[in-house]
């Protein structure tokens, strides 16, 4: 079983999480005319073989969300960390 | 190429079964082919096949990099069918449906293709109406589809739970008699023997690592056997598209996900169709050894693993008690995963790519098995004339900029909800 380190509740099995998908991908401004940035907003994944940052939210637990880095090969976690404090991205999804 | 045949085997048999050949060579790689197909599974070995035998190219390779038949074709759960609903899917599949039911003699190859009927149940008066207006599309289509009520599904697939303490009573079904079963590895032996018999080198333990350029073209392959020069390339690798398309530099909307498939132990006929239930992810067949075999969803996060989650596991139980109480005490065999290729619609990608020389098959989500001759049909036809064939003419890469997605499921475009 999958186990993510949430910052808040401890060690918790993955399905106490729901799933957001990659972290990296940035939203464009929400007056941004560009089909193109949408387009990629919406559907351009890097999809890694590897070290891979995404969302999961407590949905059992705290219900924080949260920016998870996971191997994609193994599921090696490396690193937890609340979303709000990403830089990536101002409001979690 | 010796033909198989019932005198084959007794001519064999003669001679204590010792003197059979090979079925298909050992091929080391030339230094350059007409045609290179990354990905020696079904699908690439399939494109293969017609590339020799539809349109006269033999000059061709198929790289593998593990083993013919080791990824996703021998992992799936066998069932083939045609009841789609959107235009591009219906005719695609209903195709692919035909050349099923030809294949073993196209082949001269066994692949055991079982035409028991599939039946997905309906749970709601409202389901069922979809169901008819799916069955509806199918006959307009000239694809055989029956609607069926409670009592007559009752009567076909009577271990199913129609007690009064259901959870979701049965409703009926919508049920597709020339659905069925093939045995998947035998579709990926069939197609390299054909090949192989065509001229096709079929090289194994031959990962592809880089792509060879010339300007902005694509005109060969970096391999572990050293570098493969080659006239058009093909990517058949679904699952790992989306890692082979970052070295040529595409841009793709893939992720990958692992989707698991289950087997009990061997039981006495039990299902005679292929069950698929309606109010989960749930479908199950029974193999000629007579395990159940099933699967359910996804595990939901990217993953490159090929192996799945407990959750999982416990989820597909769930759903397969919930509809066929009569397994609860029945034992699981064995449980594996495959990693999918998952599009943002559930429906694939196959199209000449912005890169010359470079040709794309993938995205198969978790539908590629049922689509495999029509796939290698389609793809061979789009590497040798450079445009797609009109049956995958809704395949195209472009189909997500322009908003023209086939989303069979409706539920949008996140990858791991299809």
């Amino acid at each position: 079983m999958l186990r993510i380190e949430c910052p808040c509740c401890g060690p918790r099995d993955h399905d106490e999480f729901r799933y957001g998908g990659d972290a990296s991908v940035t939203r464009p401004a929400h007056d941004d005319p560009d089909p193109e940035a949408w387009y990629r907003y919406v559907y351009i994944r890097t999809n890694p073989a590897g070290p891979h940052r995404e969302y999961w939210q407590h949905v059992t637990g705290c219900r924080q969300w949260l920016v998870v880095e996971r191997d994609t090969r193994n599921h090696a976690v490396a690193s937890v960390d609340f979303a709000r404090k990403s830089t990536l991205r101002k409001s979690p999804a | 190429m010796a033909r198989y045949s019932a005198l084959s085997i007794f001519r064999n048999a003669l001679s204590g079964q010792k003197n059979w050949q090979r079925a298909w060579r050992a091929a080391e790689p030339k230094p350059s082919y007409d045609v290179i197909v990354i990905g020696g599974g079904g699908h690439g070995l399939a494109t293969a096949f017609y590339l020799a035998d539809n349109h006269g190219i033999r000059n061709v390779a198929v790289l593998e990099k593990g083993y013919v038949g080791g990824g996703n074709v021998g992992r799936n759960t066998t069932v083939i069918r045609s009841n789609y609903l959107l235009d591009g899917n219906t005719q695609f599949y209903e195709f692919s449906m035909k050349l099923w039911e030809t294949m073993s003699r196209v082949l001269n190859f066994n692949v055991m293709f079982s035409q028991r009927g599939q039946l997905v149940t309906a749970h709601s008066a409202d389901q069922l109406d979809g169901f008819s207006h799916r069955a509806n599309v199918m006959r307009l289509n000239g694809i055989d589809a029956d609607i069926l009520d409670r009592e007559e599904v009752r009567r076909l697939v009577p271990y199913l739970d129609f007690s009064d303490t259901a959870r979701f009573p049965i409703h009926g079904a919508i049920f597709q008699g020339r659905a069925g079963t093939a045995r998947h590895d035998a579709v990926a032996w069939g197609y390299a023997r054909a090949a192989d018999s065509h001229g096709v080198d079929i090289i194994q333990n031959c990962e592809v690592t880089g792509f060879l350029r010339d300007g902005d073209s694509i005109v060969g392959v970096e391999t572990t056997k050293g570098r493969i020069g080659a006239g058009k390339v093909g990517l058949a690798v679904a699952g790992h598209t989306s890692v082979l398309g970052a070295k040529a530099g595409l841009e793709l909307p893939i992720e990958s996900h692992v989707l698991q498939a289950f087997v009990t132990e061997p039981l006495k006929p039990l299902v005679d169709h292929v069950v698929a239930y309606g109010a989960d992810h749930f479908y199950v067949s029974q193999s000629d050894k007579g395990g159940l075999v099933f699967g359910g969803n996804l595990d939901g996060y990217n993953s490159y693993a090929q192996r799945g989650n407990l959750g999982v596991v416990r989820e597909v139980a769930e759903a397969a008690i919930a509809l066929m109480p009569c397994i609860s005490r029945v034992r699981l065999l064995r449980h594996w995963g495959g990693v999918m290729d998952m599009t943002p619609d559930a429906s694939p990608i196959i199209c000449p790519t912005p890169i010359d020389g470079l040709y794309l098959n993938g995205g198969w989500c978790y539908g590629g098995f049922k689509a495999t001759p029509a796939s290698g049909w389609c793809f061979a036809h789009t590497i040798a004339t450079g445009k797609p064939h009109p049956l995958i003419a809704a395949y195209g890469l472009d189909r997500f900029r322009t908003g023209h997605t086939l989303d069979e499921a409706g539920v949008g475009p996140s990858a791991w909800l299809q």
